[in-house]
């Protein structure tokens, strides 16, 4: 559709589909047969056949809407943006940020402050890691950008706590080491797609 | 001739009796007011597929309780420009009359007190508080009495949206009350009688005897005007939210406008009780089959009640009285020439 046509809101031009409403009566004696139709065909008996359906269905057939919430949780979706993740190499147990701080260069809102130094072997270690979650907005920047999948987003959405540097702190967001077992590969943001393989093109080299 | 020998044979009905018929009356019925709103959000909840009140105590059931605590414990605000006496009067109106209607409909079995009881032993405690000739006349009457509450207070609290729920209260009140008459009045002329035991007896010959299928048009009228009467949905015209904020209750709060939910509720069951006696063959003086049987009768109409909240759309004043006057009212009419005619022939 091309946006002239999109631009088009002349009501009678495009192609609308009225309702069919029938026809609005026009002597007394139309409406008095329209009270009588609608009087005995039971649209009334229609409505309250269908909340009597529905009770039915809630009650009998596990149809109810209603979640009890912080006992029964919906599950959410891999990609979903809540607090960050921070992840740990499978093999050895040591955390997967290799400092390049590309995350807190990308970060539209400034909320991720890091600093590193070199360990006594010469490699570069995280020595400060905060996220500030009063300004961060998940967009997700970050999980994208870090080429070591070391910072994702997790699944922790519960954001309430007493003290906002509660998880903010890069110990909080690191996977414990007694539960890395359990470290799962990241499925969700910045991660690279299932069908990755496939959607990979040669780069051509000359144009 | 066989109704004289059944009078001789129940006991004496004292003054004591009928107080203590009142206590039981105010008590249970204004616990059952109470346990009416719970079962109302329960049953709109199902409907609409959520579970209503869920935390306070098991599956909710001490959400009353809390309601009440809350009710009673609210301040009492009364605004400024309000004229106070009546402010304060008006909720009051509307619990009473429903009360008093109450007074003379048959509520629960009765019994005799056992003679171990201190002071009240040997007392019997009557079926109906006040057995009137003219039960029904009365009850209709008060009924009627009991829309003086929210009139008055649309009018005293000084609310625009008071004002025009008043309004729409006097509305109402003219458009149904000819259309409870009337129907009801074919019954009347079936049984010959306005009192609730004379219509009991006609119809005690088990269900083929009920009115409801002599008289299927009244019944119909009856209750429309009967959810009209108790401010139910499809004519929840004097506080509909969506239009008038809360209406004749706008500026109410606390316990005072718990007073109006209360009267509310005794009156749904009180035209519950009416439709059962009069229409569904009400109770069996007998047995205790009879009494469960009207209850059941009762909670059917109660839950209809809410069922069709939970279904209908409201209606528009004016559709209302177009409603009653040009189509109910003719339909009752000639319903009762039709019952007349029958009864001459």
């Amino acid at each position: 559709m091309s946006l002239e046509q999109f631009k088009n809101r002349n009501v009678g031009t495009q192609r609308y589909t009225m309702l069919d409403l029938g026809k609005d009566p026009q002597t007394p004696w139309c409406k008095v047969r329209q009270v009588i139709r609608r009087t005995f065909k039971g649209d009334l008996l229609v409505g309250l056949w269908v909340t009597m359906r529905e009770m039915f269905n809630a009650l009998f057939r596990g149809n109810m809407a209603t979640l009890k919430y912080p006992y029964e949780k919906l599950p959410i979706s891999p990609r979903y943006r809540a607090i960050h993740d921070m992840l740990r190499l499978l093999e050895s147990g040591h955390y997967r940020c290799i400092g390049c701080g590309l995350c807190e260069k990308i970060c539209i809102s400034n909320c991720i402050t890091m600093d590193t130094r070199y360990d006594e072997n010469q490699r570069k270690e995280v020595s400060e890691y905060t996220i500030n979650f009063g300004r961060c907005i998940f967009c997700g920047y970050c999980a994208e950008v870090c080429p070591e999948l070391a910072i994702v987003h997790g699944a922790r959405y519960e954001n309430a706590s007493e003290q906002r540097a509660s998880f903010s702190l890069f110990e909080d967001m690191l996977t414990p080491i007694d539960k890395l077992n359990l470290q799962k590969e990241y499925p969700g943001f910045g991660a690279v797609s299932p069908d990755a393989d496939e959607n990979i093109k040669q780069t051509p080299l000359a144009y | 001739m066989e109704t004289t020998t059944l009078v001789e044979n129940l006991p004496h009905v004292t003054s004591l009796g009928v107080i203590i018929k009142a206590i039981i009356i105010l008590a249970i019925i204004s616990a059952l007011a109470g346990f009416g709103t719970y079962i109302e959000r329960k049953v709109l909840a199902f409907m609409q597929r959520r579970l209503g009140p869920m935390h306070v105590g098991p599956y909710g059931l001490l959400q009353i309780a809390a309601d009440g605590i809350k009710l009673f414990t609210k301040e009492d605000i009364i605004p400024q420009n309000a004229n106070k006496l009546i402010f304060m009067v008006a909720p009051i109106i509307t619990a009473a009359t429903a009360f008093i209607a109450l007074s003379s409909v048959p509520v629960f079995p009765d019994f005799t007190i056992p003679s171990w009881m201190p002071i009240i032993g040997d007392t019997f405690v009557p079926a109906i508080a006040s057995d009137l000739n003219v039960g029904i006349l009365f009850v209709l009457g008060m009924m009627a009495a009991g829309l003086y509450g929210p009139l008055l207070a649309g009018m005293s609290q000084a609310n625009k949206w008071g004002i025009i729920g008043a309004a729409r209260t006097a509305v109402q009140f003219l458009s149904y009350e000819v259309v409870t008459g009337l129907s009801i009045l074919a019954p009347i002329m079936l049984v010959g009688s306005l009192s609730f035991v004379d219509f009991n007896q006609y119809q005690s010959g088990g269900i083929g005897d009920w009115i409801v299928w002599k008289q299927p048009v009244a019944f119909i009228l009856f209750l429309i005007a009967g959810f009209a009467e108790t401010n139910r949905t499809p004519f929840d015209l004097l506080e509909h939210e969506a239009e008038i904020v809360s209406g004749y209750a706008t500026e109410y709060s606390g316990m005072r406008w718990g007073m109006f939910f209360i009267g509310e509720y005794a009156n749904m069951i009180t035209i519950s009780i009416i439709a059962a006696v009069v229409f569904l063959g009400g109770y069996n003086e007998a047995s205790a089959i009879g009494w469960l049987t009207i209850m059941l009768k009762v909670a059917f109409f109660f839950f209809l009640m809410l069922w069709v909240r939970a279904s209908w759309p409201h209606i528009r004043p004016d559709q209302l009285m177009w409603l009653c006057w040009k189509v109910l009212m003719p339909i009752a009419v000639v319903n009762i020439l039709i019952t007349a005619i029958a009864i001459m022939v």
